[in-house]
């Protein structure tokens, strides 16, 4: 069978592994978003922190023999406590200054993260064992789905989704949003405003963590798998603007599509396909599909 | 991120200036008698780059965090132009300059419809995708980059392969850029770059096009770093993907930020910094140096944003103040 003078079979692989990553793309660009709307800081980690989920899991596995489950579970509650830790001890002395600080300090924590990493694991990819009830494939009549791969794109919707939820629609949210448009007028009402801003930050890290979990079977866990990443989610943040919660992740999952059909029909321009677009967009709605001038 | 540059742009300090940089041309005058030329010439080439980016946030408030694809494009044009097609020096550097400026312009356009964060991310992201280009173009020599560039004879006669005279021109394109830097700050359109850092809403009010002063300090900025790519090819005899990485682009916001943001001497001071200690680390710890780099990064933020230069230009006013 073929479309498009394309074999089905290839089409579907590589809208596939679109789905995929743009299910990254949504958990990263979605983490990226919650933390600015309430920081305004563009967290450079999230790559690094990405990555740090994967190792969690990895070593976990490795040393203490800790399962697949129990680290999806955990690792986001470990690595967003880290980020609690940096938010407190650092980040927080910066809210004062110009924004661009922030962007500056967490640049320079990835590159601590990345490297430290590098150091002691070299650069080479280690393998992580896709769990035992996910081994093998469904046979959807036209194409092989592994089952692994459905579990990601099935658990980023839900979580995309949950968050969306709790952030729109509840009333922990509203407060949420009543601080990002204006913190010092929800701190009168006698909510905590800091401690939401530091809880703020370690959600939207555990939930870089937990897209390193869920990643770490797919791609090989390895220091710099992040670091390239989280360049291509920023462009995805252009493209989406980050006003909206819903748009970081339609974005996500919308860019990911794209990148796998330029895949198949254009494959040298796969890995700059995403920065054009983005171009197009600058161009036509400079504040992002979603987004809204300031 | 301005507060604590204004002072150094004030009548008082621009003696405190001169004096610097007239022993600073004196001190790179001698240092080849001491100090291994290349290393020189090449910490030169980065201390013009970094001036370039300091144009640009210094005294534009604008953090381009994809200027590496301005250096190392230009670097790939003039290295290119030499082995390829056996032009002159001084040709390839000025194509590479060129190449630069039309980079910046089309870029420019694009990043200066956002602010603040978001143009730091956009142009962060078209510096990603000039790396891929470059990766995957056949021009650029892919993973190998192109090697063994012949640096030629300038106008046909200064034999350039004697490290000396490539030193002496290098210092020249140097002190005359530094100078221009200068200029461009203390001249009518500096001052109203300066504006519209402080306050851009009211630059617009004052019926100033914003956005073609921030395009000009763009394309200004990124034809020296042009420049300072071109003339690096030429000094080193190669191009490689390092230069256009993002790893690079950091790397000059850090020299700009230790050294001393807005400041003139600030630039060239961090770029010795880096460069001397990359150089220094290299052999001796390693893989260790990414690291470093990222803590002297997170340091400067935290506790030392006025950088070198910045602190001992306040430290001098906290003084006569007495």
């Amino acid at each position: 069978m073929e479309i498009f003078g394309i074999p089905s079979q290839a089409l579907f692989g590589q809208l596939l592994i679109g789905l995929i990553n743009g299910s990254f793309y949504a958990l990263l660009s979605l983490g990226l978003a919650v933390i600015f709307g309430l920081l305004n800081i563009i967290n450079f980690s999230h790559g690094a922190q990405y990555m740090l989920g994967a190792f969690v899991a990895y070593l976990g596995l490795n040393k203490l023999g800790v399962n697949y489950w129990v680290a999806l579970v955990l690792t986001p509650f470990i690595v967003g406590a880290s980020g609690v830790l940096i938010e407190r001890t650092m980040l927080k002395q910066l809210y004062k200054l110009d924004h661009l600080y922030g962007l500056l300090l967490t640049f320079g924590l990835a590159l601590i993260i990345q490297g430290l990493f590098r150091n002691e694991f070299g650069s080479s990819g280690m393998p992580y064992p896709v769990p035992e009830v996910f081994q093998g494939a469904f046979n959807t009549g036209f194409m092989f789905l592994p089952k692994y791969r459905a579990w990601v794109i099935v658990a980023s919707l839900v979580v995309c989704l949950s968050t969306w939820y709790v952030i729109e629609r509840t009333k922990l949210g509203g407060y949420l949003r009543a601080a990002t448009e204006n913190p010092s007028l929800v701190q009168a009402f006698g909510i905590n405003v800091p401690r939401m801003i530091t809880l703020t930050y370690g959600f939207g890290v555990g939930l870089a963590a937990l897209a390193g979990v869920m990643a770490a079977p797919i791609y090989q866990v390895n220091p710099t798998m992040g670091a390239d990443l989280i360049i291509v989610v920023f462009a995805v943040v252009v493209v989406g603007g980050m006003g909206s919660i819903m748009g970081a992740i339609l974005t996500g999952f919308g860019l990911g599509l794209i990148e796998g059909l330029t895949k198949v029909f254009y494959p040298e321009a796969s890995n700059v396909v995403i920065f054009v677009i983005m171009t197009i967009v600058l161009l036509i709605k400079p504040a992002g599909l979603f987004g809204t001038q300031k | 991120m301005s507060n604590a540059i204004s002072a150094s742009v004030s009548a008082k300090s621009s003696k405190h200036l001169w004096v610097a940089f007239a022993i600073m041309t004196v001190i790179l005058a001698v240092a080849p008698m001491w100090v291994y030329p290349v290393f020189l010439m090449k910490v030169m080439c980065f201390a013009l780059f970094a001036s370039a980016f300091n144009l640009l946030l210094g005294f534009g408030g604008l953090l381009s965090f994809g200027h590496a694809m301005f250096m190392g494009s230009a670097g790939y044009v003039a290295a290119h132009s030499a082995k390829v097609w056996g032009l002159s020096p001084e040709i390839c550097v000025l194509l590479g300059t060129m190449t630069s400026a039309v980079l910046a312009l089309v870029v420019g356009l694009l990043a200066i419809r956002r602010q603040g964060i978001y143009f730091a991310m956009v142009t962060l992201a078209m510096a990603q995708m000039i790396y891929f280009i470059c990766l995957q173009v056949p021009y650029t020599g892919g993973e190998d980059g192109l090697q063994g560039v012949p640096r030629g004879k300038l106008f046909g006669v200064l034999p350039l392969d004697n490290d000396l005279v490539m030193y002496f021109v290098v210092l020249a394109i140097f002190v005359a850029v530094f100078l221009a830097v200068v200029r461009i700050v203390y001249s009518p359109y500096g001052q109203v770059l300066k504006a519209i850092r402080e306050n851009e809403p009211r630059a617009i009010s004052l019926g100033y096009d914003v956005d073609r002063y921030k395009l000009l300090a763009f394309v200004l900025s990124t034809t020296i770093a042009g420049l300072a790519g071109s003339v690096k090819t030429v000094v080193l005899g190669f191009a490689t993907l390092s230069d256009v990485h993002w790893s690079l682009s950091g790397e000059v916001v850090l020299m700009t930020l230790l050294g001393g943001m807005g400041t003139f001497a600030g630039p060239v001071v961090g770029a010795f910094t880096i460069i001397g200690l990359q150089n220094f680390l290299a052999d001796r710890v390693g893989s260790w140096v990414t690291v470093i780099i990222g803590a002297i990064f997170v340091f400067c933020v935290i506790a030392f944003r006025k950088g070198i230069v910045g602190e001992l230009l306040a430290w001098q006013q906290r003084r006569q103040a007495k």
